[in-house]
């Protein structure tokens, strides 16, 4: 028999707050994450700002042992330990554990391993220093390191994989666990995502002449979501994670719940009918988000609001425009719809993850948080979706249902649908 | 340097790679690196790196087999400065 699955720890490393309590404020109050960067300028790159989390890397020390705090240096690692032992003790556990816990698994994902964990390895190898490399690096140089910090910190027993679907990453991965619980595997899975978008990977989409560069001297500005001025996303870095449950367990140990995760699908739209390697197309993104409201056994129009993917490029209006063909509504009767990458930028991998903590926070706390720089909204979104829909400031309202979507290169998609736990 | 010089200047190297700080207090040359530090196997070689760093010394693969304790690694240590056993 199928279980419910609810969710019942958060964690969340920010570009606008590290932590639960300072996340929240911020996204209730606007808060921008993007700073300049003043190594980008001085490498000639076209944009300038990213979305940084102020990260205390030396608190990790309270996180892990000496001896494993001694030699990290990936900081997708440190992001994503954090995050994770964030939600597990938010969850009402404890970290110091002898025992293998056969009931609980680790999905957490990622786009790329540390790649300036790979240039100390290509320097040393080049110089012909291979010799002084030492035991560390290859632990976070390959993909499922985060997910082997996590997990071996833990003693999670179950299941333990790193998934990567890049933008999609964090949805698809909290879509995982929420299946393996659901279909009885495990008890509880710690998922989520991280990203650390470091100087390289921020190079290489520099030069895809897809971010925003007309605001460098303005960073909190520099994100645009869904407004006529937008001119590209902004990279962004952080983790986050959730610890889902099957509903019984969580019930008979007395846990808090949050929501519930009602459902989601993934798939792709196969790079035909109008999708490619950076462009989704419109039929996979649509039967993507039909399949999750009708797996969820909701109908459109109890949904209350949209977490977009919205990352303020070209493709902001396909979005809407798929959304709204999905759910069959339009004009004034249609959900509410946030980005909130307008304050925190794009964070790749950790999107959809940071995204879904903001949601479940959203329907803990009865708010709508605002799309900060939203002065000028698309027209060709507002022909579509009524003015009322985008708020750019909080809305103080009862939130029952939240749908959050990722779409990433390679044409994949994630959906989620997020419930108040009744 | 004597041996003693070197046990004391190892401590340091050894500090980082072991959590029990009560067995590295008591540490003396039969002292075994992975039974009673309980450092993990995988982090001799970093061990090995920073000695090298530290002495400025290289260590061979073969006299980088011998170090399990600490007076095997003195002995090395003191070899590869070029001083013998002492």
């Amino acid at each position: 028999m199928s279980k419910r699955v609810v969710v019942t720890g958060l964690g969340v490393v920010s570009p606008n707050g590290v932590g639960i309590p300072d996340f929240l404020n911020a996204i209730q109050n606007g808060v921008s994450g993007i700073r300049f960067m003043p190594l980008y300028e001085e490498l000639k790159f076209s944009c300038q700002v990213a979305g940084t989390p102020l990260f205390d890397w030396e608190g990790l020390r309270n996180y892990i042992s000496e001896v494993s705090f001694y030699g990290l240096k990936a900081r997708g690692i440190g992001y994503g330990l954090q995050a994770a032992l964030d939600a597990w003790t938010d969850a009402g556990n404890q970290i110091e554990n002898d025992e293998t816990d056969w009931d609980t698994g680790c999905i957490f994902g990622n786009s790329i391993a540390d790649t300036e964990a790979m240039k100390n390895v290509i320097t040393r190898v080049d110089n012909k220093e291979v010799k002084k490399l030492g035991s560390r690096v290859v632990e976070q140089a390959m993909n499922s390191g985060v997910t082997s910090y996590i997990s071996g910190r833990l003693g999670l027993g179950n299941k333990v994989a790193t998934n990567s679907a890049a933008c999609a990453t964090g949805t698809q991965a909290i879509l995982m666990g929420y299946e393996y619980i659901k279909h009885g595997y495990a008890k509880r899975m710690l998922v989520g995502s991280t990203e650390h978008v470091d100087t390289y990977v921020f190079g290489a989409f520099d030069s895809m002449r897809v971010l925003s560069r007309k605001f460098n001297d303005q960073p909190e500005r520099a994100s645009r979501p869904m407004s006529a001025s937008a001119g590209g996303f902004i990279p962004g870095s952080g983790s986050a994670a959730l610890v889902l449950e099957d509903l019984d367990y969580a019930l008979a140990r007395g846990a808090k719940i949050y929501a519930e995760v009602l459902g989601g699908s993934s798939n792709s739209g196969g790079q035909r009918g109008g999708g490619s390697m950076t462009a989704p197309a419109p039929a996979g993104v649509i039967r993507c988000i039909e399949e999750s409201i009708r797996l969820s056994g909701i109908k459109p129009e109890q949904i209350d609001l949209i977490s977009g993917h919205l990352t303020a490029t070209l493709a902001d209006k396909f979005e809407i425009q798929n959304w709204s063909t999905a759910l069959k509504r339009s004009g004034d009767d249609f959900p509410f719809v946030n980005s909130l990458k307008s304050m925190i930028g794009h964070s790749l991998s950790a999107a959809g993850s940071i995204e879904s903590v903001a949601a479940i926070l959203q329907i803990e706390h009865g708010f709508v948080h605002p799309n900060i720089n939203l002065e000028d909204p698309n027209p060709e979104i507002t022909n579509i979706i009524g003015n009322n829909c985008l708020p750019t400031t909080i809305v103080k309202t009862d939130v029952n249902i939240v749908a959050k979507a990722n779409f990433g290169f390679g044409d994949v998609n994630s959906c989620l649908i997020f419930s108040k736990f009744n | 340097m004597t041996r003693q010089e070197i046990l004391d200047e190892l401590k340091k190297v050894l500090t980082p790679y072991t959590a029990d700080k009560e067995a590295l207090a008591k540490v003396d040359e039969n002292t075994d690196l992975i039974k009673d530090l309980k450092i993990n196997s995988a982090n001799l070689v970093d061990i090995i790196i920073d000695a090298e760093s530290k002495y400025n010394i290289e260590i061979d693969y073969d006299s980088a087999d011998r170090m399990t304790n600490v007076g095997s690694c003195i002995d090395v240590i003191s070899e590869k400065m070029g001083q013998g056993q002492v």
